[in-house]
């Protein structure tokens, strides 16, 4: 039997500590480059042999540039184990761990969006297409669940916004309404008619265009792994992390308000906006405080999740209590 | 009879490895992304659990002639109020701070808190009045005040089952295994008792 030696790393392979501490100031110069060279890139296959707690499979993402300081949360984000083993995504199972547990069926590659409804340039389109001439961006932002936990999350993404404008939204679209995949195959909490699938979304158009609103393709620098809503999700920071949809097959632009899944059912309970609001009770539960993920305590909840500033001039004149 | 017993704490024992464990989880950080939800639901459906067993006892004894089960339903009985006593004691310390403002408010607001508050109140003096001595001391009242078992048992379940945002498949087991012990209980007395186990 030979024995194994490991090879040595030789010095001109080590990274200076400095260099790796400036490693940002590095990506941001190199991005430019990047964009021209057919990133981000993260089409490839590996990505859906990753199990849970594996975080190194997971392919890191290149190119990405730091997002606009105003957006980004001062929060210490919340650990990754954490954020990817703790998830509420019933298409894998209605347990918080078992999207980690099932999300390996999963195949987040090859993968289109449908664009359709009210704008000039429908079709579908290869979401690696869909994301080429972008930059990706890191958002770190506060993620607050109506069952009043929160984490923080460091998202890899580019704004709504942006890819909206491609597709020519028309003056008709008011709305805009997103759709999960269905694929029981795939998703095996399907087989159970839990919820009525497909998971459908919605966001009202100057929602859907608003800076903090995003399309993630990642979380902590790295694609985002299959249960956190590989390949492409949703994030709407202001909002409780239901509206935040995942795995998104269709994106549709509406005249009218489009239906919701949760608001499908229980309307009582969960409205089309869904605005995070300490003040506005669910009715079963208060939304005044909430467990930060990896806090023992409860700490107050935030008007609009702590983006006041940014969005409280969409709802200007509107009753927050009976547009919940 | 020393065979019995033993099993008897024994089996008082593994129901009480599911306590164990979350001390042990929670001092080595081992319950997950959220420990303090584990812990609440982990205590809520072993005191659950627990109180069906109880309930079940009798309908064991009657209809299947399990005689010896006798002595477990007092067992039970104080498994389910110690596993409320903890559940209850989670959320008043890590939901609530120990803060007594908010407990009112949850208790007085929240539905699904006030049928769990009421299935602990029921608990609570059927723990205390489990002796002999009190048995003794309440005669035939002492049958009747524990019939509040059945009470606590239906006010837990409507307390899981409201909780529930849309996947009812655990309460609504919980909630048949009461109903039928409950239908047991109400079915006519075919036979007798069987006599006392002579061996």
């Amino acid at each position: 039997m030979r024995s194994f030696r490991p090879t040595p790393v030789p010095s001109s392979e080590i990274t200076a500590e400095g260099v790796f501490l400036r490693r940002r100031a590095f990506l941001r110069a190199a991005a430019g480059t990047a964009v021209g060279l057919g990133l981000p890139g993260c089409s490839d296959a590996e990505q859906a042999q990753a199990r849970p707690g594996e975080a190194p499979l997971l392919k890191p993402l290149t190119g990405v540039i730091p997002g606009p300081k105003e957006l980004q949360a001062d929060d210490p984000p919340t650990a990754f184990k954490d954020a990817s083993s703790y998830n509420n995504f019933y298409e894998f199972g209605t347990d918080k761990s078992d999207p980690a547990a099932h999300a390996g069926s999963l195949r987040p590659r090859p993968w289109s969006v449908a664009i359709e409804g009210e704008v000039g340039r429908p079709g579908v389109i290869d979401l690696d297409d869909l994301l080429r001439p972008h930059t990706l961006e890191d958002r770190i932002y506060r993620l607050r669940c109506v069952e009043a936990w929160s984490m923080v999350i460091p998202w890899v993404g580019i704004p709504l916004a942006a890819v909206l404008k491609r597709f020519d939204p028309v003056s008709k679209a008011k709305y805009v309404a997103f759709e999960t995949l269905v694929d029981p195959e795939q998703m095996p909490g399907q087989r159970r008619s839990t919820l009525d699938w497909p998971y459908r979304e919605g966001l009202r158009i100057d929602e859907a265009m608003h800076p903090l609103t995003l399309l993630a393709v990642g979380m902590y620098g790295k694609v985002l792994p299959n249960q956190n809503g590989a390949p492409l999700r949703l994030v709407v920071p202001w909002k409780y992390g239901f509206k935040s949809i995942k795995s998104i097959v269709k994106i549709r632009l509406t005249a009218r308000q489009p239906r919701t899944t949760w608001q499908m059912e229980n309307a009582r309970e969960y409205g089309f906006f869904a605005n995070v609001n300490p003040e506005v009770s669910h009715p079963r539960w208060s939304q005044a405080r909430e467990r930060r993920i990896g806090e023992w305590g409860k700490r107050p909840t935030l008007m609009l999740n702590g983006y006041g500033e940014q969005v409280e001039s969409l709802y200007r004149g509107m009753d927050l209590r009976e547009f919940y | 009879m020393t065979s019995r017993a033993t099993l008897h704490r024994v089996v008082v024992a593994v129901l009480l490895l599911p306590l164990a464990g979350l001390v042990w989880g929670a001092l080595q950080d081992s319950l997950g992304a959220n420990p303090v939800e584990v812990m609440t639901h982990e205590t809520g459906e072993w005191a659950l659990r627990c109180l069906l067993l109880c309930l079940a006892v009798t309908p064991a004894r009657r209809w299947l002639g399990w005689s010896s089960l006798a002595p477990y339903r007092r067992s039970f009985g104080l498994l389910a109020s110690t596993y409320a006593v903890c559940h209850f004691l989670v959320f008043l310390v890590f939901d609530l701070a120990l803060d007594p403002a908010f407990l009112a408010e949850e208790i007085l607001e929240r539905p699904y808190i006030t049928l769990g508050f009421a299935a602990l109140l029921c608990l609570l003096p059927l723990a205390v009045t489990s002796t002999r001595g009190w048995q003794r001391r309440l005669g035939r009242r002492w049958i009747r005040l524990h019939r509040l078992a059945y009470l606590a048992g239906g006010l837990a379940v409507l307390h899981f089952l409201w909780l529930a945002k849309a996947d009812l498949a655990a309460p609504l087991a919980h909630a048949a295994v009461l109903g039928l012990l409950f239908g047991l209980r109400r079915l006519p007395q075919r036979r007798k008792m069987p006599a006392k186990a002579s061996t």
